[in-house]
């Protein structure tokens, strides 16, 4: 970076971040402002904005539906951790250099780059009661077939399955980039001291994919906290909001119960449990810029 | 390399290791070879509950031209290649202009509006929800392509800035410093100097949000309620509820929102990956 010296250089950053960050301020910055202010109120979404202190936040933690949502929540997370022990598993099976190893590397991650609408759509059919493949690969068990979906115990499980197909492909590429990245001196070095397989493994390649961890536990974290789309798409919630999550309860409360200050509130919940792992991520990064 | 090359291994090991990786992925796809076979089935097998054998009648055609006929498909086919073109130049072009000033240029408040940036595209899209509705609808953007659009720009410019600005940090500063001392305009130095090395940048980042962009199910949802401007994922989704018995003209249409961003993908593969893992490779 260089001093500035001209009145040019000490404007032009000013009009090169202003349409960046006007835009940025209007529609994320001062929106969460606005919702945390929001969720003091009790509003219909129409008509006047009545002052209620911390009812919502009362009311919130009396409420059944919420803890239910908190609790898929935590599931979510807990389960999807799973995505990047199996994303580095296959990402270690693919890693060869053999005939047609790019186009299965490409088609492996395809669940990531389709919209979760159509993965949702897809684990729907797969479930069915009636026809579902799962149902089916269950019968060979001789089991007595389930309806994942319509079941309060089963849902939640059978959505983050679904979630897990991208969310694995994900974490599959960060390790592939990351084993192709290996120091193959280290490599070698620790071969020759006889190194191999899981030792190998523990000791010497899992230090070098740190980055590659780092993100791919980040991302799943969020993935997680984020999930909407699939449970929006497979379930509406159902049955009896026993598969809802945060983010599913909030858009339900403002948008078909028409309580906006109640969904501020619930938005508010879930973005100081995102504000966590935010600030690890940023404390990392920008520790990492100092080095 | 890790795992050792399989090269150095034993034939039968090399063969059986080539079925394997085929067999795998045909596993790892079935429910998507599922939803391709489905989407040429007749209504005849969806009603036997043919759903995962062979079909015993191929409709390729006809579902296809059906869907594309008598559901609004091609409209929220085309509603999606219109919000997202615009909302990944958009959001490209500001981030570059953006990252640009945070990577060459020294002043005040620099890591702060960095952090800012990082941490907003971060936060969930609840948090954002009721406020940014009410601003578009305060703005008569409502069921507008560009209400979706605006806001698309402006909560990816986030990550593009993250992105493009990681991305700037490592170009050399003697070129900059180079035409500064030349006295060429500051502009012109963005123009001339730091787009032309920002290229490969450019297409790995707008061809990722591309997809993060077009896969954008929340958002039209909340902003957007008319078939006119719906883009395909509420499309889909919409029709699921209408077409509940036809399976084979879902199927049909999932495969149809599916298939540009797998297109994209396989088309510029190097660049998607370059895109996703810039950030992996260090930090």
């Amino acid at each position: 970076m260089q001093k500035l010296h001209s009145k040019q250089q000490q404007w032009m950053p000013v009009l090169f971040l202003a349409p960046a960050v006007i835009l940025f301020v209007v529609y994320v910055v001062f929106p969460i402002l606005q919702s945390i202010w929001l969720s003091f109120y009790e509003w219909d979404g129409i008509g006047e904005k009545v002052f209620v202190g911390f009812d919502n936040y009362i009311e919130l933690f009396d409420d059944y539906q919420f803890w239910v949502a908190l609790k898929n929540n935590v599931y979510w997370m807990v389960f999807f951790m799973l995505a990047p022990p199996i994303g580095l598993a296959i990402a270690l099976f693919l890693n060869q250099k053999v005939m047609g190893i790019r186009a299965v590397k490409a088609m492996f991650f395809f669940p990531f780059v389709i919209s979760q609408v159509v993965v949702g759509l897809v684990f729907s059919w797969f479930y069915d009661p009636s026809f579902g493949l799962f149902n089916k690969a269950i019968g060979l068990f001789g089991m007595e077939p389930v309806a994942i979906l319509s079941d309060e115990n089963w849902v939640t499980f059978g959505i983050i399955v679904a979630g897990l197909w991208p969310q694995i492909a994900y974490c599959m590429i960060l390790y592939l980039t990351g084993l192709n990245n290996l120091n193959p001196d280290q490599i070698e070095a620790a071969r020759l001291d006889g190194a191999h397989g899981w030792k190998m493994l523990w000791h010497v390649i899992l230090p070098q994919l740190r980055p590659a961890t780092f993100i791919a536990v980040v991302v799943t974290v969020i993935g997680a906290l984020r999930s909407f789309d699939l449970v929006a798409t497979m379930t509406s919630g159902g049955p009896f909001g026993s598969s809802s999550v945060l983010a599913y309860f909030m858009y339900e409360q403002s948008i078909f119960n028409y309580r906006a200050g109640y969904g501020a509130a619930i938005a508010t919940v879930l973005f100081l449990i995102m504000d966590i792992y935010i600030a690890y991520f940023l404390w990392r990064m920008l520790k990492s810029e100092k080095a | 390399m890790f795992p050792t090359p399989i090269e150095k291994r034993s034939l039968p090991f090399n063969l059986s290791y080539r079925v394997a990786i085929w067999l795998s992925l045909l596993l790892w796809l079935l429910p998507l070879i599922a939803v391709m076979l489905t989407s040429a089935r007749s209504t005849a097998d969806i009603n036997a509950g043919n759903y995962w054998g062979i079909p015993s009648e191929w409709m390729l055609l006809e579902n296809y031209t059906l869907v594309f006929t008598q559901t609004p498909m091609f409209r929220y086919l085309l509603n999606s290649v219109l919000i997202t073109l615009p909302a990944v130049f958009g959001a490209v072009a500001l981030s570059t202009l953006a990252g640009y000033a945070l990577a060459k240029f020294k002043f005040r408040g620099n890591v702060a509006m960095f952090a800012t940036f990082i941490a907003g595209n971060f936060v969930p899209f609840q948090i954002l929800m009721i406020p940014v509705r009410d601003l578009t609808i305060g703005m008569g953007l409502y069921d507008t392509a560009t209400g979706l659009i605006i806001f698309h720009i402006a909560f990816q410019t986030g990550f593009c800035t993250l992105f493009m600005r990681n991305f700037i940090v490592g170009l050399p500063d003697e070129l900059i410093e180079a035409a500064r001392v030349e006295g060429v305009s500051e502009w012109k130095i963005f123009w001339y100097v730091v787009l032309p090395l920002v290229r490969p940048a450019l297409a790995a980042l707008s061809v990722l949000i591309f997809t993060f962009i077009w896969n954008d199910y929340f958002w039209a949802l909340v902003l957007v309620q008319s078939d006119e401007v719906r883009p395909i994922t509420a499309g889909i989704s919409a029709l699921k509820g209408q077409w509940m018995a036809s399976w084979q003209l879902i199927a049909a249409g999932s495969i149809v929102a599916a298939l540009p961003p797998v297109i994209l993908f396989f088309a510029m593969q190097r660049h998607f990956i370059a895109g996703l893992t810039l950030g992996a490779t260090k930090g």
